[in-house]
């Protein structure tokens, strides 16, 4: 069959765009793939999906040149090929978007888009001919990109577009998307999709990486998931559903919802009234921020990245003095002259499990019974003497990796030694037997696999229903959803709105996250 | 009115003097920096190339041969620093640190050895030095008052090598900004990631990046021994290296702006030595020491209360891991 590419037409033989043989991979000791075995037909969208460490990103860096495989053999339009380097693979035509972006961002978007395809020394030719493939593109796709604006000024949607045009320009006939949505709205998920739909009618062949099953249900023809390195399971997507492929990537059955009773309200617990920041350069952080949280209820936050959650909760957790406006916790009168330290604010009763847990939430090279104590030194848990008491910290951890089902059980491993999803447990274990009266809670879920994503959910729930106060930062929509009763929505560091979880859809707060106010997104 | 003029040029002629090491090895530090290295060991290549120069120059009887071998060692220091750096992912404050002390101690020992003059090299003559240029027209134009001490004192009459240092600055800043190297080089240094996964090598565009710097500085060491002092003298580069670091990330990273910094302390340096003995109104008669101690502090006064924001390359220092 013929495809058009930008270099001509070429002729292939074989139905298969990529195919990979027995490929395995391993750094030292971890087995990241194993035998893997996968053909993607040409001009399709194959979703591969699996949980964090399932080996998904080894793989696509393997096809892309960024890692060599120990074994196995790769197959493009049915030819073999050593992809030793990324310049071998982008001159096979594929292309890679990357989970993390790999833009400057004090270039401008002309200058990312030429980086390793200039053309002469001195530029000129380089900067005519990537102006007319703007142009083409921006003709073919309606991908519009203003090409001497500096990359840091641009929206996270506008990003992805320019890293989408720097992997198919040049005539990409391959395009590989690692986590390609995580940073998105839902409107610039669509409109992605939209792209992706006009290049797949284009003939070019698209692999997308992701663990959110909705988004493999909504575009992909076909699917593969990834379970410790391996292939478990290939399916065509009109054939299966989104049950069938939570199961095969936890390996078990996976509650996808998240069962809750209605929220029984009591007192309010964390009252602000007009909150701003600034930051040091005079630019708004938060402005007029208020709102109340009750006992009982699991207050939600939605935004899109970036757009004040990181800032509302340092300053709640005390790790950040605001400038304007009060807050009461718990009965405590705090403003801008009367701040509280974040060790003040936990005797106060609060908890904070911060959205960073590497940053603020563990010191990755002590041992998980250490980390369990932060904060609790002088509390009996560690003993009230001038030394720790090493027993009960140690017995003190033994009984929290119990009770939150963290793996390995050991608490003498560093904590970078975990899993992210069990560093989080660490996390939340020290936070939660703390049995806190406002609990704040920053992407609980990020870089956590399905099955202990089930587990904190329903940690998260057990600790409402008990009457705790929770404020839930999340860029995860779904989360947002299954978890809140209440959903504030923020947007360049205001409140949107605030809607009843009964009246919320993706849709609506999608159009909300994006600014626009409450009654308009109805 | 006349004298004073004359006074002020005679200081700025004097400022490009003693900014012409300054300005080649700020330049240099620019490449190596701009690529994610950082390059404290600019003073361990500067010396390195002021002993070599005049070593080679004093033995051959030809300064030619002098900066040659002068760039040629600077390049080996700047190989040693890229291996640990780029290959071995070393911790580059450590590795700049670790050739500065190699080179203090390697030149006076090997000139001990060589010369048995207390670690320096017997004194040039004038055939092995780079000696002044008098431009053509000198004595014509000297009728006219102005132009001629100007032309006489500021354009003509300086060392081949300021004039050299004086073009590496233009050249340096169409390099980064006009060409594919330069816009690769200033990737590299900001996101790597995004250079490796061009399809750009990211090991040998630093490999380049600190040979550059090692030829500059080669260049920069050549002139302190060979044409604006008489022979090696140890620890002759005292803290050029350093200072001319200062400039860099005064400039923030930019060739004009580090220029104009590096100007800035080669106007106090000369000034400081005019100045030695000047009666001030009010203060009285300046301090020498102070006064030849002032370029330094103004380096520490200029760099904890001027510079403002800052904005190094974002993957300065960090070794480069797929």
């Amino acid at each position: 069959m013929a495809i058009k590419t930008g270099k001509g037409d070429v002729e292939t033989t074989s139905p298969f765009a990529i195919e990979l043989q027995n490929v395995c991979k391993s750094f030292g000791r971890v087995q990241a793939n194993r035998n893997i075995s996968l053909a993607v037909e040409n001009a399709a969208i194959h979703g591969i999906v699996g949980e964090n460490g399932a080996g998904k990103s080894t793989l696509m860096n393997i096809l892309f040149g960024l890692h060599s495989a120990d074994s196995g053999s790769i197959l493009i339009d049915g030819k073999p090929v050593e992809i030793r380097s990324s310049a071998d693979a982008i001159s096979l035509g594929i292309g890679m978007v990357h989970q993390h972006f790999m833009l400057v961002p004090n270039f401008t978007v002309l200058e990312n888009i030429m980086l390793g395809r200039e053309g002469d020394m001195l530029l000129k030719d380089g900067i005519a001919s990537t102006m007319r493939e703007l142009e083409e593109l921006e003709t073919e796709y309606g991908m519009q990109v203003n090409p001497h604006a500096k990359v840091e000024d641009l929206p996270v949607g506008t990003r992805q577009r320019i890293e989408i045009i720097k992997a198919i320009r040049g005539g990409a006939r391959i395009l590989i998307l690692d986590e390609p949505t995580g940073v998105l709205t839902p409107q610039e998920t669509d409109s992605l999709f939209a792209i992706l739909r006009a290049l797949r009618a284009r003939g070019v062949t698209i692999i997308l990486i992701t663990h959110k099953l909705a988004e493999i249900m909504a575009i992909t023809d076909s699917v593969s998931i990834i379970r410790d390195g391996k292939i478990v399971g290939s399916r065509e997507t009109s054939k299966t559903n989104s049950g069938e492929l939570a199961e095969l990537m936890v390996g078990r059955e996976v509650l996808l919802r998240v069962e809750k009773n209605a929220a029984s309200t009591g007192e309010t617990r964390l009252s602000v009234n007009g909150l701003g920041l600034s930051s040091n350069d005079g630019q708004p952080l938060l402005t007029e921020i208020t709102f109340d949280l009750r006992a009982g209820e699991i207050l939600g936050v939605a935004g899109v990245a970036g757009n004040g959650q990181s800032e509302l909760m340092e300053v709640f957790a005390g790790m950040r003095t605001f400038d304007t406006g009060q807050m009461e916790i718990l009965g405590d009168q705090i403003d801008s002259k009367h701040p509280k330290h974040p060790d003040s604010m936990r005797k106060t009763g609060l908890g904070h499990i911060p959205e960073d847990r590497h940053q603020h939430g563990l010191v990755l090279n002590f041992e998980a019974s250490e980390n369990l104590v932060f904060g609790f030194h002088h509390t009996e848990l560690t003993g009230n003497g001038l030394l720790m008491d090493q027993k009960s910290i140690r017995s003190h951890a033994e009984t929290m990796i119990e009770r939150f089902d963290v793996r390995p059980a050991n608490p003498d491993l560093p904590a970078k030694n975990f899993s992210g999803g069990n560093q989080q447990k660490l996390v939340i274990a020290r936070e939660m037997n703390a049995e806190p009266k406002v609990l704040i809670v920053g992407q609980p879920t990020r870089g956590v696999d399905i099955g202990a994503i089930e587990f904190i959910h329903k940690q998260l729930v057990a600790l409402r229903d008990k009457g705790c106060a929770i404020l839930l930062v999340s860029v995860e929509l779904d989360e947002i959803l299954a978890l809140s009763d209440r959903i504030m929505v923020m947007n360049e560091g205001r409140i949107v709105g605030v809607l009843d979880s009964a009246d919320a859809t993706e849709r609506r707060i999608g159009l909300m996250m994006a600014g626009i106010a409450k009654e308009e997104a109805a | 009115m006349n004298d004073f003029m004359l006074q002020f040029l005679l200081t700025i002629d004097a400022t490009f003097r003693v900014a012409t090491p300054l300005i080649l090895c700020a330049m240099a530090g620019m490449f190596s920096e701009r690529s994610g290295i950082i390059d404290i060991s600019l003073e361990g290549k500067l010396l390195a190339g002021a002993f070599v120069a005049a070593t080679v120059a004093t033995t051959t009887g030809s300064a030619w041969l002098g900066i040659l071998c002068a760039i040629l060692a600077s390049v080996g220091f700047a190989l040693v620093h890229g291996f640990a750096c780029i290959t071995h992912r070393g911790n580059q404050v450590v590795s700049g640190l670790a050739i500065n002390i190699l080179a203090s101690g390697l030149t006076v020992t090997i000139a001990i050895a060589l010369f048995h003059q207390g670690g320096q090299t017997p004194p040039l003559g004038r055939s092995e030095r780079f000696t002044p240029l008098e431009w053509p027209l000198v004595e014509t134009l000297n009728q006219i008052p102005a132009v001629g001490s100007i032309y006489r004192e500021l354009i003509s009459g300086h060392n081949l090598i300021t004039y050299i240092a004086l073009l590496a600055v233009p050249v340096s800043a169409f390099i980064f900004y006009r060409t594919r190297f330069g816009l690769r080089l200033r990737a590299v240094g900001e996101l790597p990631q995004a250079v490796d996964s061009a399809g750009v090598s990211v090991a040998w565009l630093r490999y380049r990046a600190v040979i550059i710097a090692g030829i500059l500085c080669g260049i920069a060491g050549a002139y302190l021994s060979t044409a604006q002092g008489a022979g090696f003298v140890r620890e002759m580069s005292a803290g050029k290296g350093y200072i001319a670091l200062a400039a860099v990330i005064f400039g923030k990273w930019r060739p004009y702006p580090a220029f104009f910094a590096c100007l800035l302390f080669g106007f106090l340096e000369a000034s400081s030595a005019r100045l030695q003995g000047v009666e001030i109104p009010l203060i009285g008669e300046a301090p020498t020491q102070l006064m030849l101690a002032l370029p330094y502090i103004m380096v520490v006064v200029l760099l904890a209360g001027f510079i403002g924001k800052a904005n190094p390359p974002a993957a300065i220092g960090q070794p480069y891991v797929k």
